[in-house]
């Protein structure tokens, strides 16, 4: 089978280190190779930042090239358009609607281009917008989000939703975990 | 049962499991959680030491002891460690020691991108270099026994995308080991000259043993596929040779690059048509390679700079890559910053608002240099700030001291700063040093260090009185400031630095990360008040915001430091946000 390729990208912070924990464990329990890649350290305080997850039958690389990606699951609009590149022709990007202001646009040297979305659109990219923060809001936290996108991905892949569910029980916290799971739930169905 | 670690927690297993009785280390990205993840073993002893020289000795000793220990840095903290390395290597171990090294190539964290097998050579140690956490953590358990049965010191080579990537390991039982008899043993371990040069040959003799291992050992191993191209590699680059090319070609993947054999090269290269070698940074296999006299294609292909992908690969072999519609509109960089509420900031504001030259040092507040505070003038290694002002200033006339200062953090202060601090006391440099004492280790993820006051298991630990040190070391003046009064921080600074002696200056507040902190409510902009001026966007916080001229500020990053609302002048910044 071909190996499946997921990049989850956003911004320092935001919470994608648990996002890929949920899945890397999934994954796993599903009876695949699977391999996660990010980076600690410097890049996490507020800068822009990856994780690779690659599954299949065996998987060799820890990382994902230009043009590989068959899903770009973005927390942040802007971070969306930068890992654009990495995209498969056949790929989709599932993007959190949520803009966040890089330093350079915070001081006025730049400004946020809020069109990337229909931009990459009209050149005929496969884009999931998700107004990701109100679905997480309306679930009970801001924090979410990543839950919130993660349902959003699991209608692509060939996983049941009690499987995630059940992954979210292993991964999360135990006081969270029914935040978590509505905050799924409510995003899987909608 | 398989399960996912990341390449550090797969060292941490491996090293459990071989038998580890001691492990002692310094943070540095990418190698902090290998220890990290050994402190929760209940069995073994772990520590964080001051530096990765005390680190290094601590566990070497305690191999001379009898026991088998390790210790893990980053690959500029071997660069710390590499003295004691060098004679370790002459007068080998008495338990198993092994030194875990992590190089960052693309600099991911770091100052530079170092190849740490120079270090195995020059040593003349044996390196181990794993290509996932499988590997980690067999090469980790199997170190050990190499380590006694060779009588070295063995290094084990990681690098970013092997510390941290999880993959598949499956976990095993600890060996029993008995801690060796401890006896004095002048002629091996008394490294005079007259029992060194008998060592020495000692050294020789032992690589010529390991080269003649390396031909039939568990690290090194051929993969023959089709022979038109064999690939000579190792690490991470195997894991992408194999993913473009699988099984057509043949593969000699190297696990130990250090001592190197010769027939297992000179054999490989004979049942393939053409040779290449890809290795990250430096061309060590590749040289090898050529003074073996084979014809191999290397770093004409791939470049020493940085880390390579798939991607790599395909490019140099001319295969063809998906071209893909990006957007329009230039995409703003997003570098890393100062959080919001970040300690640093009021301090480094206060030196960027004056015009100071301030020599930086490595820790999160090395973010001082980006804009718009732009408050750093140089970053060389850890300590350098407070050894080079002294330096500095002696190249200027008298006024350049009363504009120039360094700042280090209180964990870097421990790790190599004290010692140019009594240079400065000692040799009487009129030099201000501010120590930014945010009460951990930041930039790797909060570890605790001499200054907080707990060990790494969290318990309660003897902590260093900075005040108290500074002036033992010979500092008359020495004053403490909080960094979110910006009023006392110009008043310290502009004081401390026309003052005709040295000053130490400690900015102190506890980073704003940590879990025992407690923040504030957010502020917020009464827009009517602003006046468009943005005096705080200079202060580069990620909360603050200008819309349409006017300040913003994002009620769901704030944490209400006030720090913001000292610098507007027309009071538009008010207290009572809404949290998100």
């Amino acid at each position: 089978m071909k190996t499946t390729n997921i990049m989850i990208v956003g911004v320092g912070g935001q919470g994608s280190l648990l996002a890929s924990k949920l899945l890397g464990r999934l994954l796993l329990d599903e009876g695949y190779d699977v391999k996660v890649s990010e980076v600690h350290g410097m890049s996490q305080r507020g800068g822009s930042v990856v994780t690779y997850v690659r599954f299949g039958e065996r998987v060799y690389s820890p990382v994902i090239a230009e043009g590989e990606a068959d899903f770009i699951v973005s927390f942040e609009k802007l971070e969306a358009a930068r890992w654009a590149a990495c995209l498969a022709p056949t790929g989709r990007i599932i993007v959190n609607t949520q803009e966040i202001d890089p330093m350079p646009v915070l001081i006025g040297n730049a400004t946020y281009p809020g069109e990337v979305l229909s931009e990459l659109v009209a050149k005929g990219v496969a884009v999931d917008a998700v107004d990701a923060l109100s679905l997480a809001r309306a679930a009970g936290s801001a924090k979410a989000v990543n839950i919130v996108l993660m349902a959003k991905l699991a209608k692509y892949l060939p996983i049941p939703e009690e499987k995630w569910l059940a992954a979210i029980e292993k991964t999360v916290k135990p006081r969270f975990v029914e935040l978590n799971k509505t905050a799924f739930h409510t995003s899987y169905d909608n | 049962m398989k399960q996912l670690m990341i390449g550090n927690e797969a060292v941490a297993r491996g090293l459990y499991e071989g038998g580890l009785s001691l492990v002692s280390s310094y943070p540095g990205t990418p190698s902090t959680e290998i220890t990290e993840f050994l402190s929760a073993y209940g069995d073994i002893h772990s520590e964080w030491a001051p530096n990765e020289k005390v680190a290094a000795e601590v566990a070497f000793c305690a191999s001379l002891g009898g026991v088998r220990a390790a210790c893990a840095m980053k690959h500029v903290g071997l660069n710390v460690a590499a003295d004691p390395l060098f004679t370790l290597s002459y007068t080998g171990v008495n338990g198993g020691l092994v030194i875990c090294v992590a190089d960052d190539p693309a600099m991911h964290s770091s100052q530079n991108e170092q190849d740490s097998r120079h270090y195995a050579i020059a040593a003349k140690v044996p390196m181990l270099e794993p290509a996932d956490s499988a590997e980690a953590l067999a090469f980790s358990r199997e170190a050990f026994a190499l380590s006694e049965q060779f009588d070295t010191p063995v290094l084990l080579r990681m690098c970013t995308r092997v510390s941290h990537s999880q993959s598949v390991v499956e976990i095993g039982e600890r060996v029993a080991t008995e801690p060796k008899l401890y006896e004095k043993n002048g002629a091996k371990f008394i490294m005079m000259p007259g029992n060194a040069k008998k060592r020495h040959p000692v050294v020789e003799a032992r690589t010529a043993a390991l080269a003649a291992y390396g031909e039939d050992c568990p690290f090194n191993r051929v993969e023959m596929g089709g022979t038109d191209i064999g690939i000579i590699t190792s690490g991470t680059c195997y894991q992408y040779v194999k993913e473009v090319f699988g099984d057509s070609v043949s593969v000699l993947k190297i696990g130990m690059p250090n001592p190197l054999p010769e027939k297992l090269f000179t054999d490989f290269a004979a049942k393939v048509d053409k040779l290449y070698v890809i290795e990250e940074l430096d061309p060590i296999i590749e040289t090898h390679c050529k003074n073996l006299g084979l014809s191999v294609v290397g770093k004409e292909l791939f470049s020493p700079i940085g880390e390579y992908s798939q991607a790599t690969i395909r490019a140099a072999f001319g295969l063809p890559t998906e071209a893909v519609p990006t957007a329009d509109s230039d995409i703003p960089a997003r570098p890393p910053m100062m959080c919001a509420g970040c300690p640093h900031r009021g301090l480094f504001y206060t030196l960027s608002k004056n015009k100071i030259t301030v020599l930086g040092d490595i820790g999160c507040y090395t973010l001082g240099a980006v804009p718009p505070l732009s408050a750093l003038d140089s970053t060389l290694c850890m300590g350098a700030s407070v050894s080079g002002l002294h330096g500095f200033n002696l190249a200027g006339d008298a006024e350049r001291s009363k504009r120039s200062v360094a700042v280090i953090g209180d964990s870097t202060f421990m790790h190599s700063g004290m010692t140019g601090l009594v240079n400065i006391a000692y040799n009487a440099s009129n030099s201000t040093v501010i120590i930014l004492d945010n009460s951990i280790t930041g930039m790797t993820g909060h570890q605790h260090n001499p200054t907080t006051g707990y060990n790494i298991k969290g318990d309660p630990a003897a902590k260093v009185d900075l005040e108290a040190l500074c002036h033992a070391l010979g500092i008359n003046r020495v004053r403490v400031v909080d960094p979110y009064d910006l009023a006392a921080c110009d008043a310290a600074v502009k004081e401390e630095l026309a003052a005709e002696e040295p000053s130490v200056i400690i900015s102190r507040r506890p980073c704003v990360l940590l879990k025992t902190v407690k923040t504030n409510p957010p502020l917020s902009v009464n827009e009517d008040k602003c006046k468009k001026c943005k005096k705080c966007a200079t202060l580069g916080c990620p909360a603050i915001s200008i819309k349409d001229g006017k300040a913003h500020i994002d009620s769901t990053l704030c944490v209400g430091c006030d720090v913001c609302m000292q610098l507007c002048k027309f009071n538009a910044i008010e207290k009572g946000g809404d949290r998100a």
